[in-house]
């Protein structure tokens, strides 16, 4: 079937790993840090056993942490293009901070499947067919939802990890992501208010959580694999 | 006006008590490895100790109140720092919007934190008394790059603050997520204010995301609030070299994390604020 073809493979978004660097990593990971999520998920990074349709997140820190990754898979696979085919007449301002924000999704996308080492989930498949990559109001429109949706699903989800160390990790990413979201929303507004405008910092002074299940309502639109987050915990 | 010249005035200035002590506080200003000599001289830090509970200082896990308060005490100084910043007209008109934006959620937060505080059978803290020149040091309210550059520091510092804070507040989960909330929010603050540096000519190679525990333009002075016991140089996450996982440059990997300051930490670089 032509889904299991696409499933099998590794994901579009994932394609930039450095598999060789990863395996280093996590034999020396588990030797000296005790911190790789290794041997806890039910899943191998590399087998060929038919995947269904639902990707399954999993429970616990484990499943918080692979929500992070399948939101880091898909802004590092939005930016990628946006480098790959540059909007018409992007400046070259706009492009420095374009390929700026590239790379850190793909450093985060890239650590959080190390950390998650076998329980990682696999690499997902973007759907982009909304999006003009040629026109710069729906690029930055897009990079403007995204990085805000990601804003909201880590501040949704530090109340769901147990561990204070994984909650500290998803503090340093979520800092990093709001930033990026106030320099597009200038870009797209310059010098307004609406780089931390009152459409997502409510009335007291609140950036917007939201659960994972509101986030993947919104980002499933742009994902093929549909994501099981069933198992998160909920508090 | 160049902050440094600022520094060299000071530096020529003659020694009457006033002028020794401002330079003085430059000096030290968030040289966080003195915070004990700090402390001792000045009245500033003592001042902070006063309106943060000093037991907090023995103990390694914070109470949910004691982190409210602690964030409230920022979150006065940075409301006081705006109200004055907005009225003073220091700001141009291209970028007022900016400020009266980021005044009003700082008014937002302080509110929210003393209501929760409240709610929670706490006390508020009362707000210190703040002199934003830092003894003279800087002159934010007459010049626009003091101004940026004060309200850089303060932004990414209080980035850092709530971050170093989450894990104290783990018991308690609507809390928690409202500190994430401000969290972020003062990261956006962060990241505008940090272009606006940029976009104004006063550091050309200031980018909205922090490079390495780089300051850029900013004083010498400030260079603890990118420093730390995490420093924002940091490349390792959760033991993970990340340079040996990426083959992307070092500068990004720091960008690509926020990293944590301690309540000493930060309680040094607030305390030259306050009088």
């Amino acid at each position: 079937m032509q889904k299991e073809e696409i499933q099998n493979e590794p994901g579009f978004m994932t394609q930039r790993v450095n598999r060789l660097g990863f395996l280093k990593y996590s034999g020396a990971a588990i030797a000296t840090t005790g911190f790789l999520l290794a041997g806890v998920g039910c899943k191998k990074d590399d087998d060929n056993t038919p995947v269904t349709t639902k990707v399954d997140l999993g429970t616990g820190d484990i499943g918080v942490l692979n929500y992070a990754y399948a939101l880091e898979q898909l802004e590092a696979a939005f930016y990628t293009q946006v480098i790959a085919t540059p909007f018409t007449g992007i400046t070259a301002s706009e492009s420095a901070i374009l390929i700026d924000i590239h790379k850190h999704e793909l450093i985060h996308r890239d650590f959080l499947k190390a950390a998650l080492g076998t329980s990682a989930i696999i690499g997902l498949t973007p759907k982009f067919t909304a999006i003009d990559f040629t026109n710069r109001a729906s690029v930055l429109g897009t990079a403007k939802a995204f990085e805000d949706l990601g804003v909201s699903a880590y501040n949704g989800a530090g109340k769901l990890i147990t561990d204070a160390n994984y909650l500290l990790l998803a503090g340093k990413i979520v800092s990093v992501e709001a930033r990026h979201a106030a320099a597009i929303r200038d870009l797209i507004n310059p010098n307004s208010a609406d780089f931390a405008g009152d459409d997502v910092v409510l009335g007291l002074g609140l950036d917007i959580a939201r659960t994972p299940a509101e986030v993947l309502a919104i980002a499933g639109a742009y994902i093929t694999n549909t994501l099981d987050a069933s198992r998160l915990p909920t508090s | 006006m160049n902050i440094f010249k600022i520094i060299d005035q000071l530096g020529n200035l003659g020694t009457s008590a006033s002028d020794t002590q401002a330079k003085s506080r430059r000096d030290s200003l968030f040289g966080f490895e003195n915070i004990g000599n700090v402390i001792g001289k000045f009245a500033a830090p003592a001042a902070v100790l006063a309106a943060v509970p000093t037991a907090s200082f023995a103990r390694t896990a914070e109470t949910v109140v004691e982190v409210l308060n602690f964030a409230l005490t920022l979150e006065y100084l940075e409301s006081s720092f705006y109200n004055q910043g907005v009225s003073s007209g220091v700001i141009p008109s291209a970028d007022i919007a900016v400020f009266n934006q980021i005044k009003k959620h700082e008014a937002d937060h302080v509110s929210f934190l003393k209501n929760t505080i409240n709610s929670l059978g706490g006390t508020p803290v009362a707000s210190p008394v703040f002199d934003f020149t830092a003894g003279g040091a800087f002159n934010p309210f007459g010049s626009y790059g003091d101004f940026l550059a004060l309200a850089q520091g303060f932004e990414d510092t209080g980035v850092r603050a709530y971050k170093g804070q989450a894990g104290n507040l783990m018991s308690n989960n609507e809390v928690l997520t409202a500190a994430l909330q401000i969290h972020s929010v003062e990261a956006r603050h962060a990241s505008q204010v940090r272009r606006l540096r940029n976009k104004n000519g006063f550091d050309p190679d200031a980018k909205a995301w922090i490079t390495g525990n780089s300051r850029g333009s900013m004083p010498a002075a400030t260079q603890a609030i990118y420093d730390g016991a995490t420093s924002e140089a940091n490349t390792t996450q959760g033991g993970v070299n990340i340079a040996t996982i990426s083959s992307l440059p070092v500068g990004s990997i720091q960008e690509a994390f926020d990293e944590p300051l301690t309540k000493a930490e930060v309680l040094a670089i607030a305390g030259l604020f306050i009088v």
